[in-house]
């Protein structure tokens, strides 16, 4: 009895110290994002509308009609899931190796924190930074094309898989980065292609069947497909194959994720 | 009840080099111990073992009687570290990195503020509350460090050298802080190469070396144990020849100093009477170096002879 009473004590004190814990790694990131908002905000913003200037009213009036959808209006939801992607694993790489270069990433890793209440945490942070990117790159959107949201359950569950999915590789990049280079040489030369080859400023139907064969390998193009077809209702790929990867892109990052920081690789010895 | 039992503790390097040949130390709870050794020694990796920051090799760790390889968070939530180098955020504000710290304990943000407050200013520190680490001098990032460890309340607090590099004042005004929170009952245990500072704060030591330790007792016992220790005295007036003193072994360090060795067994007023025979006055001595320092470099020394 006294045991059980103590068995009890000492789990609601470990749920009370995961919980707390969380919200304060939470707290810290938004916080984060917030305060170098001319870092993580503002960019985005600028950016895309040099997109939508450029491929959307000055190349885009030229193109035409692209899967029955002016081009600009195409592209949008493309340019909008790339801001997520980019911004998402951005913030979580920047965030955790820049813990673990000044080393105080050591202050959680000596609490009696849960390694998975870290990676919540670290993740939450790219989650907010990828919606908050959202926001603001729609809001640029709607300056140059007409939006609607098809099917607005598909349209923000999309949002948030791509944008845990990438906080994940951020943090995956971030545990075996050990300089500042090793920080953008994935998003420069994995990123990047693997996001203008994802279905962004094309459909994958004007591609020869090869070269279609091919990108199915690309999961990014699942996520912007997914995305577009909850805005515009159209996609290049079956929605249920499009979650069945990206679920399974995340499940798998996760997985190593936890995996490697049990383990210790990257931050402790 | 023991606030740490360390057993047969092995830390090998994936390189093959011994960092811990077996480490077997107890500290009991509401103890100050001292863990003393060279740089190299292993005394900082024993620390990051019991911080989870490095893996053991082999071995087990239990504080407060929860194991480390089946309650390591439990274990983990009764430690407050401040380690040797600085991990602060430096972009961070004093305070928040206060509240911060409170929140991966489990401490709600309104109880984090006011304990934030309160440690902030056992440090000295409360009057630089928002400024961000970065701005503070190398001193004051000590203290801050120490402020983190104890804003959760730790039952153990563990020190790896806290007072390198800080000046003599702030380091005095550190050991008192360190010994009122002894004196509520908190164990602490920490490393210094300040032989000084273990010797006038700790009740235990324990000297490792190579990874294993060499010795492990109560402070008095250990001094009982030191079998020589030098004086230096000063002289009135200058003085060109060395001295005779039957038994002792007598060195000029200067025209006005002399340097006496004194063994246990000796009686320091025989070497007066032996000056004041001689006509020599003595205006003040001093021992040569604190009798903890002797104690260590003579075990030491021992040791590596013995490996010789």
């Amino acid at each position: 009895m006294m045991n059980n009473i103590i068995k009890n004590m000492r789990i609601n004190r470990l749920v009370r110290i995961n919980l707390v814990g969380f919200y304060t790694i939470i707290r810290r990131e938004i916080k984060r994002v917030v305060r170098i908002w001319i870092q993580t905000i503002l960019p985005p913003a600028i950016t895309m509308t040099l997109y939508f200037i450029i491929f959307g009213s000055l190349i885009g009036s030229r193109i035409g009609d692209m899967s029955g959808v002016p081009y600009t209006t195409f592209i949008a939801p493309g340019l909008i899931m790339m801001s997520i992607i980019t911004n998402s694993f951005g913030n979580v790489v920047s965030s955790f190796f820049s813990g673990k270069l000044h080393r105080h990433l050591e202050e959680m890793l000596v609490s009696p924190m849960e390694i998975t209440t870290i990676v919540f945490g670290f993740v939450s942070g790219g989650l907010f930074r990828g919606i908050l990117v959202s926001l603001v790159v729609t809001i640029v959107a709607l300056f140059f094309t007409e939006l609607k949201i098809t099917y607005p359950l598909i349209t923000v569950s999309t949002i948030i898989l791509t944008s845990v999915t990438f906080s994940l590789a951020g943090l995956l990049n971030a545990i075996f980065a050990k300089n500042f280079d090793e920080i953008s040489i994935i998003p420069t030369f994995v990123l990047a292609p693997l996001t203008y080859l994802g279905g962004v400023f094309f459909s994958i139907s004007l591609l020869s069947p090869f070269w279609q064969s091919v990108a199915q390998f690309n999961p990014i193009l699942y996520m912007v497909n997914a995305f577009r077809y909850g805005m515009l209702g159209i996609s290049d790929i079956p929605i249920l194959k499009a979650y069945t990867i990206i679920i399974l892109a995340l499940v798998f990052l996760f997985s190593l994720v936890i995996f490697l920081l049990k383990r210790g690789t990257g931050v402790r010895n | 009840m023991e606030a740490l039992i360390i057993k047969d503790l092995y830390k090998t390097y994936s390189n093959g080099k011994y960092v811990l040949k077996g480490v077997d130390l107890a500290v009991p709870e509401g103890d100050f111990f001292a863990l003393l050794g060279p740089n190299g020694a292993g005394k900082t990796t024993i620390i990051n073992i019991i911080t989870s920051l490095t893996y053991k090799t082999d071995g087990s760790i239990k504080v407060f009687g929860h194991d480390f390889d089946l309650q390591a968070n439990l274990a983990k939530s009764f430690i407050g570290i401040v380690p040797q180098e600085f991990n602060i955020n430096m972009f961070e504000t004093c305070s928040n990195i206060l509240i911060n710290q409170a929140g991966y304990y489990g401490i709600t943000r309104k109880e984090a503020i006011i304990r934030t407050e309160k440690y902030l200013k056992s440090v000295k520190l409360w009057d630089r509350k928002d400024d961000i680490a970065r701005t503070l001098s190398g001193g004051m990032k000590r203290r801050l460090m120490i402020a983190r460890a104890l804003v959760h309340e730790p039952r153990l607090l563990i020190l790896d050298e806290p007072t390198a590099g800080v000046d003599i004042e702030i380091r005095r005004s550190m050991w008192n802080l360190l010994r009122e929170i002894n004196d509520i009952g908190m164990t602490i245990i920490l490393t210094t190469h300040y032989l000084e500072e273990a010797e006038s704060l700790c009740r235990n030591i324990a000297i490792i070396d190579e990874g294993k330790i060499i010795e492990n007792d109560s402070i008095s016992n250990i001094v009982k144990k030191l079998s020589q220790q030098s004086f230096i005295f000063n002289l009135s007036n200058s003085c060109n020849k060395r001295p005779n003193i039957e038994n002792f072994k007598v060195s000029m360090k200067s025209e006005n100093e002399i340097e006496v060795r004194v063994s246990s067994h000796q009686n320091l007023n025989d070497v007066f009477q032996e000056f004041s025979k001689q006509g020599i006055e003595i205006s003040s001595m001093r021992a040569k170096s604190n009798r903890l320092e002797e104690l260590f470099i003579s075990y030491v020394d021992a040791k590596r002879n013995d490996d010789e």
